[in-house]
């Protein structure tokens, strides 16, 4: 009984908890990361140094008059936010934050599922996302917004190909599908996946940068173009739940970096002797760590350069990325082969 | 079979309006576009939202107040405004002014110029996407309009000249502090340099955008930035000195291609050639008079003058008819290089991208209270 049903259960709503209050202090962390690179202070007076501003602004976005255009698609309109929040948020029962660790007296695992095809199932969930994208720009009867939403489903789709196409050399090294047999097999084979596929992990973190609209390839929501893209017409909460989704993309992308190629849980070389004192940090506090740092990168990149335009976008993504991708699955192919 | 069409779906053009409440098109400009997808098949550029009439304004007050109107033509670089004034009304009126005001005309204008191009620097990156530029860039202008309240007490609108000289001698110590000023803008260049000029996006997105030729850019009436941008030598303050830039030593940076990215880099080479000039104004600045001799009461002789400076924009020029007998101009007309800068525009977008739209208007740097008037 509790084994089947208390324990997940707990699991969800910490991990739903956990995840929804982490992207809203994601939000005060770019704002914060990116004020101290263009030496702002950045968010101050709500709290000391800013940190209740996320809670400020949910109080104001849930206070907002909620507005649907006359002329909008209504059940579309409202369905869109719903879409693209779902299934960012649903990508974390598959996210193993740590082992099977000793809790009061039980075993219990630190993530909430371990199903055998996990990454399939990532990919698969992450890619519902876009038809949110694509009805909230269509059912909002706008023109920007239109243009925002083709620009984003065609990025989004062309960069999934790249993606998926880098997490099957993953596989092929990995051997597995299930993210804690992942994380394991690093640990059975010496080494973090970064050093083996150090192309997939460059591919990856581009695909992910473009899959999560950010800056460089944040063409779907171009402020200075189109003037705030597929969300123009939302508002109050539902506008909200876009913006939250972003973010909470941001982080399902930096985790399952941090799985792949970070070793998960794992202490930096685990297998080394000397270096072993590392291992009392607790496990999902490397997780969290790594996955902080791959979030700071975004940060980072978004503060510095300039935005692609939708057609070198595509370029990049189809003549470049997409080629390197396949090559890498070939050449792994061959090396798996070979030794 | 009668598919002589070849086309499977209707198409049609969209047209979207872009502005004048849109953020990247600098104020208040409206531009409609017909998009064929993404790409720019025409448009039409509606100006006028921000027209107050100044030059009839300018007819109905006395030669000294008109300094003060001039001042709100392109905000961001007042003070090239009054020294383009002052010297049209000086010219009219034949009055000599003492070499002293004329050196501290120079600096002033060129410290105009590094604060409006930080203006563009800043909101042409953001165009763009590089949102750091902007508040880097802002950073240094804000040193600049300190030293200018430091000057004559505003910050953004200084009435700072006077027909016949300077309405006040500089305070004591800002030589210096203009000084130490340039030291830091020229380390600032090289740092936006950095972030920009090899830049892989911003290469991609500003080389082979927007070109126009040496004779486009003549014959649309292209001055300033944009027409060197296209390998024009043509700078008034080389070609008809004005103020003390006779007696300066700069150079006068061109473009080759005509491109976005050669607009750029002449700006940029203007930061560095303007900090040259102030550094010459500042240290060579003679001693002496500030205010010509100015009859008590302006009122210059009968007849008509054009009088043109190089703006941070362009050539802003002034025509100017007096009658000899009022205290007003009979006639007053602006030449103002954003207008004439615009009219590029419609050519420079067609066949480009909606996200090319906004770095072209960047890349021309319209100042709408320019433009309309």
């Amino acid at each position: 009984m509790i084994d089947t049903y208390l324990i997940p259960l707990v699991k969800i709503l910490f991990v739903l908890n956990a995840t929804l209050i982490g992207v809203t202090y994601m939000v005060l962390l770019e704002r914060k990361v990116i004020a101290w690179v263009q030496v702002r202070l950045g968010p101050m007076r709500v709290g000391p140094y800013g940190i209740l501003q996320p809670i400020a602004d949910a109080v104001k976005l849930i206070l907002k008059e909620d507005i649907t255009p006359t002329r909008a698609d209504k059940w579309v309109f409202t369905a869109a936010p719903i879409i693209v929040m779902v299934p960012a948020l649903i990508t974390f029962a598959v996210i193993p934050f740590g082992p099977v660790v000793n809790l009061f007296g039980r075993q219990v695992p630190l993530y909430i599922t371990d199903v055998n095809v996990g990454l399939l199932y990532i990919v698969s969930v992450a890619s519902i996302g876009v038809y949110g994208i694509i009805l909230g720009g269509w059912a909002s009867n706008s023109k920007f917004p239109l243009l925002a939403s083709l620009r984003a489903s065609a990025q989004l789709i062309s960069y999934e190909v790249a993606v998926t196409m880098t997490l099957v050399s993953m596989i092929m090294t990995a051997g597995t599908l299930s993210m804690v047999k992942i994380v394991e097999s690093q640990y059975d084979q010496h080494l973090w996946f970064i050093f083996v596929q150090p192309v997939a992990f460059v591919l990856f973190f581009i695909g992910g940068l473009a899959e999560t609209n950010r800056a460089p390839f944040d063409m779907a929501e171009a402020e200075q173009e189109l003037t705030g893209g597929f969300h123009t017409e939302y508002s109050g909460m539902r506008f909200a739940l876009f913006f939250l989704a972003e973010y909470a993309n941001m982080i399902v992308v930096s985790s399952v970096a941090t799985t792949l190629f970070l070793g998960g849980w794992l202490a930096p070389f685990p297998n080394v002797g000397w270096l072993s004192f590392l291992g009392y940090v607790p496990s999902w506090m490397w997780f969290l760590l790594k996955t902080f740092a791959f979030l700071y990168v975004f940060l980072w990149v978004r503060a510095t350069l300039p935005r692609y335009r939708y057609d070198q976008l595509m370029r990049l993504g189809w003549k470049v990325l997409i080629p390197i991708a396949i090559a890498n699955v070939v050449v792994t192919g061959i090396v798996k082969v070979l030794f | 079979m009668t598919t002589h069409t070849g086309q499977m779906f209707d198409t049609e053009e969209l047209v979207i309006n872009m502005g004048p409440q849109h953020p990247s098109t600098h104020g208040v400009l409206r531009v409609v576009l017909r998009l064929d997808g993404e790409k720019v098949v025409s448009s039409d550029v509606v100006i006028g939202y921000l027209h107050r009439g100044i030059e009839k304004l300018s007819e109905n007050r006395n030669w000294t107040q008109i300094i003060l109107l001039t001042d709100r033509m392109d905000y961001v670089a007042a003070a090239t405004n009054n020294v383009g004034y002052c010297q049209t009304v000086e010219k009219l009126m034949q009055i000599e002014v003492p070499r002293r005001a004329r050196y501290i005309r120079t600096a002033i204008c060129e410290l105009q110029r590094i604060a409006s191009h930080c203006l563009w620097l800043g909101t042409h990156a953001m165009d763009i996407g590089a949102m750091t530029v902007f508040l880097y860039a802002f950073r240094e202008r804000e040193l600049i309009l300190d030293l200018f309240e430091e000057y004559c007490g505003a910050r953004l609108t200084y009435n700072s000249m006077r027909i016949g000289g300077l309405p006040l001698d500089i305070p004591v110590g800002w030589d210096r502090k203009v000084l130490e000023f340039c030291t830091i803008m020229s380390e600032k260049v090289d740092e936006y340099e950095e972030l920009l000029t090899h830049n892989r996006i911003w290469l991609e997105r500003t080389r082979g955008i927007g070109v126009i030729t040496a004779e486009q850019a003549i014959a649309i009436g292209l001055s300033g930035p944009p027409l060197r941008g296209s390998g024009v030598p043509r700078d008034i303050r080389k070609d008809e000195p004005y103020a003390a830039y006779d007696e300066m030593k700069f150079d006068v940076p061109v473009g080759t291609s005509g491109d976005t990215y050669d607009r750029y880099l002449v700006r940029l080479e203007e930061f560095r050639q303007s900090i040259r000039i102030i550094r010459q104004a500042i240290q060579g600045l003679p001693e002496g008079p500030i205010v010509g001799k100015v009859p008590r009461l302006i009122k210059p002789p009968a007849g008509e003058t054009y009088h043109a400076i190089e703006s941070p924009k362009g050539e802003i020029g002034y025509f100017i008819v007096s009658d000899g007998k009022s205290t007003n101009p009979y006639r007053f007309r602006v030449r103002p290089p954003s207008f004439c800068n615009l009219q590029a525009l419609p050519q420079l977008i067609k066949g480009h991208l909606v996200a090319d739209v906004v770095a072209l208007i960047g890349s021309i740097d319209v100042v709408l209270g320019e433009v309309d008037r």
